[in-house]
This record gives structure tokens, C-alpha cells and sequence, in this order.
């Protein structure tokens, strides 16, 4: 078993990229994805871990490098936040379309304007469509967890797809939490190593990033959507593998009293231990309330979310991000277009909270509840609101 | 015996024959610029992988399904070739180190025209060179985006019309003067920098050779003749590269750890450049005064890279 101890969070991802054996890293500074990168940086000054590490002057490069490195078959990491994802944007539809198993930690941080350093999902949402596997973690064991499992995923031969794994800023990178961090052997045994199909290597030359126009680019589409598709199943078998070394499970849906639940709210990421907290408020006041929440973002678990939300007489969707001028939060559009041909769907509300570092206390989750709870008629339904945004 | 003149008594000795750019792509006929990247293969050989970025070079050679290429060969982005050079040559460093791959040296080399070059890629260029990788980098200089239709770039010389930049009642063409990427390469303090031009195969070939053999970053800048943006007739593509070294435009030379060289093809003494203007549509509608005003800047620049070819040369410090 591993070991029991206690670090911020974003220095333990680094260390679990750490054991990873990985080859090569380029990261460029950015709060509060910075301390991943320094870490790392240390690992390698240290020999602690053999990799090249590139100080890219960019996050556009730092994409830019991994995508090559990757190409050769090293096995390559980077991580980001907001502004630097927002860089990297152009390139992520094309290391998917590559299919290079390239992982990346992203220290979810509000986009600009206004600069703003803090935790929302503003980043992430603008690359739901770039064709990369997706996840969210909600404490720190699971970033570490997922930051091992995510090279297992990428590099599948049935996947062969980039993964991004989704931390809270600041209120996950930067907890200071106790977790087990696995041992270098657990790791190998759990991890095997990359075997690329092919390679940037004169022993035998390939063209990769070819041109290719409308004879051929629809199809190359179709076949990205089909293989991100066709990896929930691989993402669900080495989940398993986890949680037969390591005991913990893992589902693309997670639950919290959502059986019997008549009203289920909805999160992604660190939210859901507040939420929680709530919820059990709640349940002593005796309302059947209950938490669903999205660990997979992409691709998104169509099947599990309908039998989970199946029974349920009302939804609570929370956002961290809007879609401006659209019908309300990413997430919210998402399940509404997931439930719309269910015989039996449930009323549906969406809260769009915790913006730039907003902080969402307990009260708050209450409050939203008891507001949906006291709207009996139903009126209130298939629109959003901001949550404690003054006007 | 003029080497050039009787190239085909010398290629066959000189130059790999085996193609690395194979024939079959899309390139305009007459086009220097795709005859360049074929003798840079050539003289690079097998053990190579280029990262390659967007513009003409890349959509003629990589038509999917087919591809041009006999080397190993990455197209990701128009800005980031260097990076991405950077990204190969880390990734095939580590794997080398760690038994994952054969044992042989492989040059890493990045490619791009001169506004995947000077403009849109400058960026990752310089931190490439700043950081030292492994990596040679070439730049296709065909002085305009011509992949998109012969929009101007930071490359293009003053004077010349293109689509963005066009000449008309009020305009002379491009007004500003070309960026000058060698000398900011020379900055970078990087141990080899070369311009070079396809019309002096031997020369560019030569410089290939050397800058493969650095260990380290080296960049040669490559003159390369466009008929279809130069509005030049596309059998003259050569005379007009040798023009644009004749008349001082684009001189050829070194510069070897901070030493200047002016290269062998260069002449004692420079033509005009009406010489070398006359037969490009993009330069038709310059007048006398125009051509005057430019020729004393084509002065200017060569007197001063021969200034620095005499005091920075080799064991002259
Ligand atoms: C980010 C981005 N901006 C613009 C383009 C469009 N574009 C593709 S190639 C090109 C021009 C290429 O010019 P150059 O680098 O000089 O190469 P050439 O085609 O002249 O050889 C442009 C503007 C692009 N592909 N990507
Ligand atoms: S447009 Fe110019 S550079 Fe491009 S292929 Fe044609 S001749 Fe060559
Ligand atoms: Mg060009």
C-alpha cells in the first residue's frame, strides 16, 4: 500500500507524474498552475525523475513541444491554467486529431477580462470540442490518482487520445490535504510502458499532420468522434485495474444519496465536498435531497447519467462558467440535450456560481435547494440564474 | 571550371541521389523554394526528421493520402515549428538516452517560410535558439505569405506589390524594408547562422552539411524564388535568385561563432539592382527615383556586412 502522507496538491500531482517514468515535460508558469511545474522542475534538478524538461517560452509552445515529443513516443506532459489553455486552443484539436497520448493537468482558473487568478470552469469549457478526453477531480487523492491513470488511458492502443484532468484552482492546487501517494512499485505494476504505432524515427519514416481536404477530412472526423466514443470503455477497465491495486473506485458518475433523492443536485470538481456538506444538512431536516457529480466530462457519459437522474423529480445543474447569450450554463445545455428524449425527465435549474474565486458557502447550497424546493409550479424551470451575483 | 556551370559533370559526385522529397508534389512549376527544401534533404540525408510548418511547402508535399516525404516529417501549426522541433529533439534525446531507440544521431530541423519565420513563428523561433536545442532551422524566404495569395510580410522588400500591400496612386507597394533575421539570429549568439539561395546549389549544400554537423542551434536563411508571387517567368526562377546575389540584394554569407564570411559566390563588385528588378511583375511599377532610393540602401547594408566580414572575421579578435 502507499504511503500515508500530507502535502499541497499540486506539488503531490507532480510527484505522481513523477512515478510515471515519463520522458518529457514542458510547462510554462501560470497561477495557480505554477507550483505543478516547479515541482516538477525539482523532481528532474534532483535526477529524481529522468525527463527532459523544456522551458518553453509559451503555452502555445509548451503544447507545441509535447505534441512533438509525443511524436517521437516519448511519453510527454504538460500542465496550464486559463490564459495558457486559452493559448494552447489552436494545437488541442490537433493532438487529438494526431492521436498522441499526450496528459495534461489543468489548475482550473477564470479566463480574462477582467484578469482574475481565481477557480471557475471558464477555461476548460471553450475546449469541450477539441476531441480530448476530459475529467474533474474533487479532492486531492483524485488528482493524484488521475494524473497516474490519465498516461494508462491515453496510451491504450483502442484510445490513443490526449487527456486533461481538472483541479481546482487554488481551492484543490493549493490544499495543503492528506492522501496516500502510491509506490514507484504499485505504479509499475499498474502502468505499463508506452508502446507508440508509429513514430517520428528514421528507422522508419512516417508523415504525420498530413493536409488533407474534403475527400478525406469528414471521414478523419468521424473517426476522432468514434474513438473518443469507444474510450469510456477503456476509462471504465482501467479504473478497475485501479481499484484492484489500489482499492479505490472510480465512476463517471459519482453519487451521494441519490438513491431515494426527490431533488438531486449536480456538480463538477471541488464543489461537490461542499455540496455534500448540504446535502446532509438537509437530510436532517428531513428533505430527500441528494448530489450527482460529473467526474467525466468527455466523453460524456450519456448512458449513466440517464439512470442516474432517471427517477428524480427535480435537478439542480450548477455551472462555473456561462455560455453568454446562449441558453445558460455548458453543463446545463449538456444534460437538458441528454434528458430531452427521456419519457420521465425531471425539472430542471440551472445556478451559474463561484465565478473568479467567488466562494460558495454551505449556506448557499441550502439556499438554492430551498428556493427550487419552494417552486412548486414549476416556473422557475429551463432557465439559469446567477447565484449571489449583486445586480 | 565554374562548378556551377557544369553542374551536371559535378552533381552526380557531390549530392546524395537518393530523394528525400519526392517528385509528385503540388509546387508551382519554376518554383526555387521546393527545389531548395529537395537539395536541404538531399544534404541532410536519411537520419533526419523535420517539423515542418504551415505555407506552400507543406500543402504541395503532404496531400493526404500521399505524402512527398522520405524522411520522417511533422506538420502540427503555422507559429510553432520550432517548438515543435524543440518538442522532437527533447523527446528523441530522452528515449535515445534511456535504450528506448536506436543509438544513432538524428538532426533534428525545423522549416518554415518567412512569415511562418519571421512573422507568426518569431516567437518560438527565438526560444528555440535562446534555449539551445539540438536543431538546425530553415528559413524559406519567398519575401510574402504566398500560400494564401501573396500577402505581404515582415519579408517582403520595400517596393514590392502584393495583395495586402499593393502598389496604387498613393502607394509604392510594401514600405518598409525587410526585417533582417539573420543579423537577429546572429544575436541569439548561436554558433552557426548562413544565408544561402538554391541558385548556388554547391553553396547551399555546403551550408546544410555544416549546420547538420553543429551540435546545437544553427539557422540558415534561404533565398527562394517564387514565380507565381514574383510575377517572374517561371523558367527564369535560378537567374533571378543568382540576380539577387549579384546585385547585393540578398548577399550570401557565414557567421560562424560571431565570425563573418562572405561566401565564395559572392562578387568583388555588385551589379545594379534595375538588373534584378526588371524581370519581376511585383517591381514593375517602381520609377527611377524609387529604385534609386533602394539601391542606396542595398549599398548601405552590403558596405556594412563587409565591414563586419573584415573586422569580425575569423582570428581577428
Ligand atoms: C494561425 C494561423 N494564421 C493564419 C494562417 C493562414 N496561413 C497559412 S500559410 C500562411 C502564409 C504562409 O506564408 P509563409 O510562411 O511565408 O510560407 P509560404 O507559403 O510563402 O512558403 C498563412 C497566412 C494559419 N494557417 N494559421
Ligand atoms: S506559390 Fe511560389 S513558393 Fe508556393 S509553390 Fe508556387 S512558386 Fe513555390
Ligand atoms: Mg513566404
Amino acid at each position: 500500500m502507499g504511503k500515508r502522507m500530507g502535502m499541497e496538491v499540486a506539488m503531490a500531482v507532480a510527484e505522481a507524474v513523477g512515478l510515471c517514468n515519463i520522458d518529457m515535460a514542458a510547462v510554462y508558469p501560470i497561477t495557480p498552475q505554477s507550483h505543478i511545474a516547479e515541482h516538477l522542475s525539482d523532481l528532474v534538478a534532483n535526477g529524481e525523475i529522468d525527463a527532459e524538461f523544456v522551458t518553453v517560452e509559451s503555452e502555445h509552445s509548451a503544447m507545441s513541444a509535447v505534441i512533438g515529443a509525443s511524436g517521437t513516443g516519448a511519453r510527454s506532459y504538460t500542465a496550464t491554467s486559463s490564459q495558457g489553455l486559452m493559448l494552447m486552443h489552436e494545437l488541442l484539436p490537433i493532438a487529438s486529431a494526431m492521436r498522441l497520448p499526450i496528459c495534461m493537468a489543468i489548475a482550473n482558473r477564470a479566463v480574462s477580462g477582467p484578469l482574475n487568478i481565481l477557480n471557475d470552469h471558464t477555461d476548460i469549457m471553450p475546449q469541450r470540442d477539441s476531441g480530448w478526453i476530459s475529467m474533474f477531480v474533487e479532492n486531492g487523492q483524485e488528482a493524484i490518482d488521475m494524473s497516474i491513470i490519465a498516461f494508462k488511458i491515453a496510451e491504450h492502443k483502442d484510445v490513443m487520445l490526449p487527456v486533461n484532468i481538472n483541479i481546482d484552482g487554488f481551492q484543490l492546487t493549493h490544499m495543503v490535504e492528506p492522501f496516500e501517494m502510491p509506490t514507484q512499485e504499485e505504479v509499475n505494476q499498474f502502468l505499463p510502458p508506452f508502446v507508440p504505432h508509429a513514430t517520428l524515427h528514421p528507422a522508419k519514416p512516417v508523415t504525420m499532420g498530413a493536409f488533407a481536404m474534403s475527400d478525406y477530412f469528414a471521414e478523419i472526423m468521424k473517426a476522432k468522434d468514434e474513438a473518443l466514443k469507444n474510450s469510456k470503455k477503456v476509462i471504465l477497465d482501467v479504473w478497475d485495474d485501479w481499484a484492484k491495486i489500489f482499492g479505490r473506485t472510480y465512476k463517471p458518475v459519482e453519487t451521494y444519496m441519490a438513491d431515494d433523492a426527490e431533488i438531486l443536485m449536480l456538480t463538477m470538481g471541488s464543489m461537490g465536498e461542499t455540496a455534500q456538506v448540504a446535502i446532509d444538512e438537509l437530510r436532517a431536516k428531513g428533505i430527500k435531497a441528494g448530489l450527482v457529480k460529473l467526474r467525466l466530462w468527455r466523453p460524456f457519459p450519456l448512458e449513466e447519467i440517464k439512470a442516474v437522474l432517471k427517477n428524480t423529480k427535480k435537478l439542480i445543474v450548477t455551472d462555473r462558467a456561462i455560455s453568454f447569450g446562449g441558453p445558460g450554463g455548458p453543463v446545463f445545455s449538456e444534460i437538458k440535450s441528454a434528458l430531452y428524449a427521456e419519457a420521465q425527465r425531471p425539472l430542471i435549474y440551472n445556478y451559474i456560481y463561484g465565478l473568479g474565486g467567488r466562494d460558495v458557502p454551505v449556506p448557499d447550497f441550502v439556499g438554492m435547494f430551498e428556493k427550487v424546493l419552494a417552486d412548486t409550479a414549476g416556473k422557475l424551470a429551463d432557465s439559469y440564474e446567477f447565484w449571489g451575483v449583486r445586480e | 571550371m565554374n562548378i556551377v556551370e557544369n553542374f551536371d559533370l559535378f552533381a552526380p559526385r557531390l549530392i546524395n541521389k537518393k530523394e528525400l522529397l519526392s517528385s509528385g508534389h503540388r509546387a508551382c512549376s519554376g518554383c526555387a523554394e521546393v527545389l531548395a527544401v529537395r537539395l536541404m534533404a538531399k544534404a541532410l540525408g536519411e537520419n533526419t526528421v523535420i517539423a515542418s510548418a504551415t505555407g506552400c511547402m507543406e500543402i504541395v508535399s503532404s496531400m493526404f493520402p500521399t505524402t512527398a516525404w522520405e524522411v520522417p516529417w511533422i506538420h502540427v501549426a503555422f507559429e510553432n515549428t520550432a517548438a515543435v522541433a524543440s518538442g522532437v529533439e527533447a523527446g528523441l534525446k530522452a528515449l535515445r538516452k534511456k535504450g528506448r531507440i536506436d543509438d544513432r544521431y538524428v538532426k533534428v530541423v525545423g522549416m518554415a517560410g518567412d512569415g511562418g519565420t519571421m512573422d507568426i513563428g518569431f516567437q518560438a523561433l527565438s526560444g528555440a535558439m535562446e534555449r539551445g536545442h539540438d536543431m538546425l532551422f530553415v528559413c524559406f524566404d519567398n519575401e510574402a505569405y504566398m500560400n494564401t495569395g501573396i500577402q505581404r510580410s515582415s519579408g517582403t522588400p520595400m517596393g514590392a506589390s502584393t495583395t495586402t500591400a499593393p502598389a496604387g496612386k498613393v502607394s509604392i507597394g510594401q514600405k518598409t524594408w525587410k526585417k533582417n533575421m539573420p543579423e537577429i539570429l546572429v544575436a541569439h549568439a548561436i554558433p552557426y547562422v548562413a544565408t544561402a539561395c538554391p541558385s548556388y546549389p554547391l553553396d547551399f549544400i555546403r551550408k546544410i552539411e555544416k549546420a547538420k554537423s553543429i551540435k546545437g542551434p544553427s539557422y540558415i536563411h534561404c533565398f527562394s524564388v517564387c514565380p507565381t508571387g514574383w510575377r517572374s517567368p517561371s523558367n527564369m526562377a535560378i537567374a533571378t535568385g543568382r540576380l539577387a546575389v549579384e546585385t547585393g540584394v540578398f548577399p550570401l554569407f557565414e557567421v560562424e561563432n560571431g565570425h563573418y564570411h562572405l561566401s565564395p559566390d559572392m562578387p568583388k563588385k555588385l551589379r545594379p539592382i534595375k538588373d534584378y528588378f526588371k524581370g519581376q511583375g511585383r517591381f514593375r511599377h517602381l520609377t527611377a527615383d524609387d529604385i534609386e532610393m533602394i539601391q542606396k540602401k542595398v549599398t548601405a547594408e552590403f558596405n556594412k556586412l563587409k565591414e563586419k566580414a573584415k573586422f569580425l572575421k575569423t582570428g581577428n579578435e
